[in-house]
């Protein structure tokens, strides 16, 4: 379970710092999809970076935990081997580093952190092997360097295969339904989907409810100036498609 | 794009670059507690050596010369460089700094006392084969000691399985030279360059200096004068030499100064691949080491030369350290020759060093895949000259470098591509990477073109290190030391694919402990 208590925090240094958390409390308990959804510059992509430990954002309040462990003090590769994983909005291109070298590196060190050994090479092609068919990702494309020259869906879609590869126990979704066509977006979506399970939570943050056809969310929250300002459910995704943000947080202010 | 005529100049200064937020402040932070513990072959070994007079003058040069058991020509060789070098003044155009270098303080010769040269390995003492198992040489593999032992094997089927010959430099003397026999089945030279002036000196005496000439530059000109070893490598005719070729230097002795001559030819059609590894134990003084290296082609020959250097960078405040101003040139003199360069530099106090190749045969080929990593307060002034002399010639440059904590990271290079050069080409991709705000990454590219029928193309970037990519891969698991690490990799990655497989892995390892403590 993630929770998120009473939550303040800044992005910027020193007197540049503009608060933009303000106060955010949040329970996504295990097994539960929980989307988030508001206008732009609401704070829901500062909040994915807050909880995942991306310097240059500072928590001045507040708590945040997973499965009971204080996620805020611990390095951002820590809380990845804690189960945390965002699926980054625009993933990011390493050039020179095939995606099977970058994801084999990424898994072993969260086993080293976790103290556990490291994936045989054998059992790791075969299980990468499986996950790219399950996502129809070209065996190529493992090949090649991460995210360099790929098409704005191909990213998305390999966030979502290094997501299925790592296991994680929480799942940060930031956006990921930008720039997908739809043959896409049902790809990446019963990816997703084949991971939910019982321990493991999840947080949709998008703009649109196209997304949450195809990921059906446990509770749609809606946020706005750094909160959460209206909880309900899947239906709430729809009365903001049809009466937007402003006739629905009208109402909430 | 065509650059045609004139000269080209640019620079980049990253200290002018603007700090991005958050990495690169921490990043001065470690920088400073950069430990010279991160040098793994800082160790030095206790034997008796047998010194030279301390200092230069023509007796030094009579002392060396009758060491070695030379013959007059060459000792009038080396005198006559000596009085040149006399002449002349050290440069100042690289952008590099350092105190005034005294040359009488050093030792011009160091040999280990108990005898010169082996006849087998078990002549060499164990000291010396402690230092070289300690930097991972394999001097004593079962498959070496067959080569020692004289196996009856065949050439060919050395080539079945990859292995490495080794021409071990201690200090000034060469102590093991492996593989030997094989490769005299093969036809091929393989041995120190003072043998090679006792067993082959027709050869030695039409090379030597016909790459670099004894007045080369001021350091080529000393190194002639004082060269006490180095390797000699001929390979015949028609030969593709049957294994790689390796020689490590390594520096021991206090304040001498290490000169050795390399010199390589391939006959018409022949093949060598020949690596350089290099280390030096700590030491607070600066140690002075000026090599030369000449490579030859002939008509349709290719010589593929590699180097990893890991001399001791000093500490760091920048005390100690290695001087390494090294004149390496290639001179493709045959039709359809070629020479590539492949370097891997992260060590030395100060780095002067330009591979070059002369391309003088028509349609031969000059190559130079670099990477060069500084880090602390090393200055590292490198690249490579392309002169292009034959019709249709060929070159490529790849340079990548790496500049962290308050190092100094320059590419100079030169392509000139003569009159008769007709359709000459080259490609150059000049790419820095910053790591931390108080370092310097600078590009000094020169183009001298006299034919309009010339295709050139110059590539350069600098970037910085993003704190983006490592966001993402820390948010993957990676900790921070790994995934700089992994970056780094992937930024060199073309010119790691250029080394041969065992050297490759060993310079992925040097990368990370080069770069250790570059970001907090």
């Amino acid at each position: 379970m993630l929770k998120i208590e009473n939550l303040t925090a800044t992005v910027g240094e020193a007197e540049e710092a503009k608060q933009i958390i303000n106060g955010l409390t949040l329970e996504v308990p295990a097994g539960e999809v929980h989307a988030i959804m508001g206008p732009n510059g609401a704070g829901k992509s500062t909040l994915s970076y807050v909880l995942t430990g991306r310097s240059g954002y500072e928590v001045t309040g507040g708590s945040a935990t997973l499965n009971g462990e204080n996620i805020l003090e611990m390095e951002p590769e820590e809380r990845a081997a804690k189960g945390m994983f965002l699926s980054f909005q625009y993933p990011v291109e390493i050039p020179g580093v095939p995606v099977m070298t970058f994801v084999r590196t990424a898994m072993n060190s969260q086993r080293k952190l976790r103290g556990e050994d490291e994936i045989s090479a054998p059992d790791f092609i075969k299980k990468s092997r499986e996950i790219a068919k399950q996502l129809k990702l070209d065996a190529e494309m493992l090949k090649r360097p991460v995210n360099v020259g790929f098409s704005g869906g191909e990213k998305k879609r390999l966030e979502i295969y290094q997501m299925m590869m790592l296991e994680p126990k929480f799942l940060i979704l930031d956006e990921t339904d930008s720039g997908l066509d739809i043959d896409a977006l049902k790809t990446v979506a019963e990816g997703v989907n084949a991971m939910r399970s019982p321990e493991r939570g999840m947080l949709v943050i998008t703009h649109y409810q196209r997304l949450l056809d195809y990921i059906k969310p446990d509770k749609v929250h809606v946020m706005a100036a750094g909160r959460i300002v209206k909880t309900g459910g899947p239906d709430l995704a729809h009365r903001l498609e049809a009466e937007g943000y402003e006739g629905v947080l009208g109402e909430a202010v | 794009m065509d650059c045609c005529g004139g000269t080209d100049e640019h620079e980049d200064d990253c200290t002018e670059v603007t700090v991005k937020e958050g990495i690169d402040a921490k990043t001065v932070e470690a920088a400073k507690a950069l430990e010279s513990e991160n040098y793994s072959a800082g160790f030095s070994t206790e034997i008796d050596m047998e010194f030279s007079p301390k200092g230069l003058s023509e007796d030094t040069i009579r002392f060396i010369s009758a060491k070695k058991e030379e013959p007059d020509w060459l000792l009038e060789w080396r005198l006559a460089a000596y009085r040149r070098w006399l002449t002349m003044e050290e440069p100042t155009w690289a952008k590099v700094r350092y105190e005034p270098i005294d040359y009488q303080a050093y030792y011009y010769y160091a040999a280990p006392k108990s005898g010169a040269k082996y006849e087998s390995i078990d002549d060499v003492p164990q000291e010396i084969l402690d230092t070289y198992a300690k930097l991972g040489i394999p001097l004593r593999e079962a498959e070496v000691l067959l080569g020692v032992e004289g196996a009856a094997e065949t050439a060919a089927t050395a080539r079945e399985a990859p292995r490495v010959a080794v021409d071990a430099v201690f200090d000034s003397v060469s102590v093991a030279t492996t593989f030997r026999k094989e490769l005299e089945k093969a036809g091929v030279i393989f041995m120190s360059i003072s043998e090679a002036v006792r067993e082959h000196p027709e050869l030695v005496k039409k090379y030597l200096g016909s790459v670099v000439p004894q007045s080369d530059n001021f350091f080529a000109t000393l190194n002639s004068a004082v060269f006490s070893d180095g390797t000699f490598v001929y390979v015949p005719k028609g030969v593709r030499c049957p294994m790689e070729l390796s020689t490590y230097f390594r520096m021991n002795a206090e304040n001498t100064g290490q000169f050795e001559r390399t010199l390589i030819i391939c006959d018409e059609g022949a093949y060598v691949s020949y690596l350089e590894g290099c280390t030096a134990p700590m030491r607070d003084e600066n140690q002075l080491h000026a090599a030369v290296v000449e490579l030859v082609a002939l008509d349709d020959a290719e010589i593929k030369y590699s180097t990893v250097q890991n001399w001791w960078p000093g500490d760091e405040d920048g005390k100690g350290g290695i001087y390494n101003f090294v004149t390496k040139r290639g001179d493709c003199r045959g039709a359809r020759s070629k020479i590539s360069w492949t370097q891997v530099e992260t060590g030395s106090a100060v780095t002067w060093k330009y591979p070059s190749c002369i391309l003088r045969g028509d349609d031969s080929v000059g190559e130079f895949y670099s990477i060069a990593v500084t880090n602390g307060r090393q200055q590292a002034d490198t690249g490579t000259k392309m002169i292009h002399l034959g019709k249709r010639t060929k070159s490529r440059i790849i340079s990548k470098g790496i500049s962290a904590g308050k190092s100094d990271n320059t590419y100079r290079g030169l392509v000139s591509i003569n009159k008769r050069a007709e359709k000459a080409r080259n490609f150059t991709q000049c790419d820095s990477l910053l790591i931390g705000g108080r370092c310097g990454a600078h590009t000094v590219p020169y183009v001298e073109n006299r034919r309009a029928d010339a295709q050139l193309e110059h590539e350069a970037t600098t970037t910085k290190l993003s704190e983006d990519q490592l966001f993402y891969a820390r948010q993957r698991g990676l900790g921070e030391e790994q995934a700089v690490a992994l970056l780094v990799n992937g930024f060199v990655r073309e010119v790691l694919q250029e080394l041969p497989m065992e050297f490759a892995v060993e310079a992925q390892k040097l990368l990370e402990v080069s770069l250790e403590g570059s970001v907090g």
